[in-house]
């Protein structure tokens, strides 16, 4: 996928002038940050599962390798084939390669938002073969050619009013009085179209929430059921995973599952869980015949020697997109690549460069609530900082903010002079307020004052008045 | 009056000011300096102060971030406590200041020293002296903000309003969401001043639900935006600081207010 | 089939190793994780999970409603075949259903509903009821346990709009690791069927607007029936 994370700002500015976007995105904090806290309550083990899920991940980070390992054989032993791929260009070329040995026409999907990562859609396209996008949210986004604005409601950003103008401009056999006003009726059109695109596909491709070490099942966990159409009716199964995907044993997986649901949409479970492990047994009348793993680096191994290494932790919850009052305000696209939200801010430069993301890390208010939320207990904002630090370093600021930023540093290293500057200018900028107490303009903070007003100043600083508080009384 | 020698002296505070209340808005110094005395402190104000260093911090330069900490550090190291009446910046010296200077040879075991005994104002008030009342008055209802780095490096909740409920003819009316983030972030209002902007405008719709016609609030930086926004918008709700208040300090006209406000119930 | 994937593979654990500072041969490392593997320790298991069975039984219930499915005791499983052709009947559904050779399910006396259409194996997609016997009930988030196989074919518990399912109430257990114990019996150490179903309700999306809408590819509905006898 083409970054425009280096465009943040832009892409911000004509998120907040889209009317349509602003109304989608005010379902966010009313759904998922309100049920959130509701199942949180509901579970009052839930923030020492926190700290335990946070531990058990930062064991598997500490002996990636061996679980890697120990999955792939397991793997092997039930017929499953693991194939590793170290970039995004490896992986689409193994889930090809895949793809032609079956013969396939068409592949259905679902919900992975690896398969964003490495833009394997295109490639496929590319090559000839149709990929369907089954979960709603993300078939919604796929015929519009958009990509996800959240990680788990991909098509979080659209009105039912625009869902309905693209069913009305797209299937073709769509009698012109049937009704799609209502969500319901919008979700049973998209349920006909796309159960017929189950029954035809050649190949079935999903990402996986968990690789378990102990038995080389993949996880899944769906609302719809998509993701169990995709794999059990095609005759191929391809799973595409990241490497920190893996947990070690069934009883490690049932810790994640507490928090993950719970943490995303607020329920205490998600509606299926599947653990696949292999493919078709003897005797079995369903499932695919072949299950492949294509396990995914593409940046994450170095991560794992870096101050990074905690955001491999992460479940792709949501929860920390869906408390952010940036995201809030500006919705997921403005992030300009796969990962929106403070865990695309950390993600982002990870994987494609704080050259070109830059932006993102600095794109938050600091308020700390994406931490308070996560379930993995990353610290987003310390993260944050850290790209802050590096890109400092990396990619100097523009002269300007270089300037102040400088400036101000070296005054405030000199507190007597600092307060002596001060005590003669703000006095002086009080006085230029007069009564009214605030500038509607001011020469170098037109960003602030194009919004909102800048209080003025009182008077005499409090050093200058306390000072000479402590004369009079010394005086007395 | 005994010998005020044979009294025994409370805990030497250090007053951490914060930049924006040196600036800007004096009298919450004052107030603070008031509070922390009726608790029984002995203030002072270190004048090798200027500013926690955030905006460098948060800027990602860090060497300017760590000079500057070392400089509060040796300013403060002295006291008893180090008070600020901002969860922002006491948070920074507090959480932020020991992974700092953590590694510092000369500075890390004073850093962290330093950092223990760093409290936000109300907190201090409540948790270390144990003030479970203030004796001001004031007549009207009002609503509260909780600043982000207060609320959730500081675990400053209820404290504030735990004092707020002992001002005599005080009422506290909650906004629908007062964890949410005002939009201010330092140096992010600067750096992106359109989605700051939108995320203020609902912060004060939310404000303006509360019927109440005064903001509080612990931290000037989210405050002089609400007030900004509120004023920018002509709603009828006036921004203060909460220790001017619960110092009974309100003669002083309200954040981006010029003409003073009289408040005939407070206390003169 | 990938162009170099021993390349891949080594270079990925190499470069893995590196970042961790750890070699390949660390016996000390690698003992602790077989450890962990056959151990299989259980981690926080909320208290919820803890009671009575009655009281597992009414907590799978609850859950199971407040996740809008419908739930039905029964005494014994002769009293099955009346009840679902009582609710086809009701949801003016066909009189018609699809199953497996479960051993529990093919032991019912289906003649006591005569209407019943009874048709065997997996779903191709055009049935409009499926019944399936679920291995255990998890009380804590009302989930059932389905296990691939020809007893309980996959597509039954997703294409078929009306799924119906049986879970014995002396199956119901508290929390999820107790069905990893169950499957350990049947299925050994560090095994697992194909395919593990955990499902707790009718399919459902909220993906536009965040408005819950039941159906979106599974069952728009989920009848469990729990058997007490």
């Amino acid at each position: 996928m083409q970054s425009t994370a280096h465009a943040f700002k832009g892409n911000a500015a004509r998120a907040l002038e889209d009317r349509q976007l602003q109304e989608a995105l005010a379902n966010v904090p009313k759904g998922f940050v309100g049920k959130r806290a509701e199942a949180r309550a509901r579970l009052p083990e839930f923030d020492a599962l926190r700290d335990q899920a946070r531990d058990l991940k930062n064991h598997v980070l500490a002996n990636l390798d061996l679980y890697l390992e120990e999955y792939e054989r397991k793997v092997f032993e039930v017929g499953g084939k693991v194939h590793w791929a170290a970039s995004a260009g490896d992986a689409r070329e193994i889930v090809l390669s895949i793809c032609r040995e079956a013969g396939a026409k068409t592949v259905v999907k679902g919900k992975s938002m690896i398969t964003e990562e490495i833009g394997l859609n295109d490639h496929l396209e590319g090559a000839g073969i149709e990929p369907i996008e089954t979960d709603l949210g993300e078939y919604l986004i796929q015929i519009r050619g958009e990509a996800p604005s959240h990680i788990i409601a991909p098509a979080v950003h659209l009105t039912k009013e625009q869902v309905e103008a693209d069913f009305r401009r797209l299937h073709r056999d769509l009698p012109e009085d049937r009704r799609l006003e209502e969500v319901d009726e919008l979700v049973a059109e998209a349920r006909s179209v796309l159960r017929d695109k189950f029954l035809a596909a050649d190949v079935g491709i999903t990402g996986a929430n968990m690789l378990i070490a102990e038995t080389g099942s993949s996880v899944i966990v769906t609302n719809e059921g998509n993701g169990d159409l995709s794999q059990t009716l095609a005759k191929v199964h391809i799973v595409v995973a990241s490497l920190e995907k893996v947990v070690p044993t069934l009883e490690d997986a049932c810790t994640i599952l507490r928090i993950l649901a719970r943490s995303a949409t607020g329920q205490e479970c998600s509606t299926y869980t599947t653990f696949s492990t292999g493919p078709r047994r003897a005797g079995d009348p369903d499932g695919p015949e072949a299950y492949h793993v294509v396990l995914l680096d593409n940046g994450r191994s170095e991560l794992l020697g870096t101050d990074f290494r905690e955001v491999l932790r992460c479940i792709r919850c949501g929860a920390c997109m869906n408390h952010c009052p940036v995201y809030q305000a500006v919705g997921g696209h403005a992030y300009g690549w796969v990962y929106p939200g403070p865990i695309g801010s950390v993600l982002t430069p990870s994987l494609i460069g704080v050259e070109e993301a830059g932006p993102l890390p600095n794109a938050s208010t600091f308020c700390g609530r994406c931490e308070a939320v996560c379930p993995m207990r990353i610290p987003l904002p310390g993260l944050m900082r850290k790209w802050r630090e590096l890109e400092f370093e990396k990619v100097p600021p523009p002269f300007a903010q270089r300037f102040a930023l400088k400036s101000w540093a070296w005054f405030a290293r000199h507190p007597r002079l600092y307060q002596f500057a001060s005590g003669l200018v703000i006095p002086v900028v009080a006085r230029m307020a007069g009564k009214k107490g605030a500038f509607n303009k001011l020469p170098f903070g037109n960003g602030w004052t194009r919004h909102r007003d800048f209080p003025a100043p009182q008077g005499r600083t409090f050093h200058q008045q306390w000072r000479n508080q402590k004369r009079r009384r010394a005086r007395s | 009056m005994s010998d005020p020698a044979s009294e025994p002296a409370g805990p030497r505070v250090g007053l951490f000011v914060t930049c924006l209340v040196d600036l800007i808005r004096p009298s919450v110094g004052f107030a603070a300096v008031k509070l922390l005395e009726d608790a029984g402190c002995v203030v002072e104000v270190p004048a090798a102060q200027t500013c926690c260093g955030q905006p460098a911090y948060n800027s990602g330069d860090r060497s300017n971030a760590v000079a500057i900490a070392r400089q509060v550090v040796d300013a403060f190291s002295e006291f008893d406590h180090v008070v600020a009446p901002s969860g922002s910046c006491a948070g920074m010296i507090r959480t932020h200041y020991p992974s700092l200077l953590g590694d510092d040879p000369e500075y890390g075991a004073k850093a962290k020293s330093v950092a223990a005994k760093t409290y936000e104002l109300v907190s201090f008030l409540t948790d270390v002296m144990g003030v479970e009342r203030v004796s001001a008055r004031f007549y009207g209802a009002v609503t509260y903000h909780d600043s982000c780095a207060g609320l959730r490096e500081l675990g400053v909740k209820q404290q504030p309003r735990r004092l707020l409920a002992t001002v005599t003819g005080l009422t506290v009316q909650e906004m629908s969401e007062p964890e949410v983030c005002c939009g201010f972030g330092g140096t992010f209002s600067v750096k992106y001043p359109d989605v700051s902007n939108a995320i203020v405008e609902k912060k004060v719709a939310d404000i303006a639900s509360a019927r109440a016609p005064l903001l509080l609030a612990g931290d000037l930086g989210c405050l002089m935006n609400m007030a900004g926004k509120l004023r920018r918008e002509g709603r009828h709700v006036s921004a203060r600081h909460v220790a001017e208040v619960l110092a009974g300090m309100t003669d002083t006209a309200p954040i981006a207010q010029g003409e003073p406000v009289t408040n005939p119930g407070a206390k003169r | 089939m990938s162009p170099h994937p021993r390349d891949g593979r080594d270079a990925i654990l190499g470069r893995v190793r590196r970042a961790l500072g750890v070699g390949a041969e660390d016996a000390e490392r690698r003992v602790a994780i077989q450890k962990r593997l056959y151990d299989h320790v259980r981690n926080l298991v909320p208290a919820r999970t803890k009671g009575s069975a009655d009281d597992l039984i009414k907590q799978f219930k609850e859950m199971l409603e407040s996740q809008s499915a419908k739930v039905s005791e029964v005494g014994t499983a002769d009293e099955i075949p009346e009840l679902i052709a009582k609710e086809l009947r009701d949801n003016n559904l066909p009189s018609r259903l699809r199953m497996g050779d479960d051993g529990f399910l093919v032991e019912i006396d289906w003649d006591r509903a005569p209407t019943l259409e009874i048709e065997r194996g997996r779903s191709d997609g055009h049935d409009p009821v499926g019944l399936s016997h679920a291995l255990v009930g998890v009380s804590e988030t009302g989930t059932l346990i389905l296990i691939s196989g020809a007893d309980n074919p996959t597509t039954l518990n997703f294409l078929p709009e009306t799924h119906i399912v049986v879970v014995r109430a002396e199956d119901i257990v508290g929390p999820y690791e107790d069905v990893w114990e169950r499957l350990r019996e049947t299925y050994g150490e560090r095994a697992m069927p194909r395919a593990v179903n955990m499902i707790a309700g009718p399919s459902r999306t909220g993906d536009i607007e965040q408005t819950i809408v039941m159906g979106a590819h599974g069952p728009r509905r989920v009848h469990v029936i729990v058997v007490e006898e």
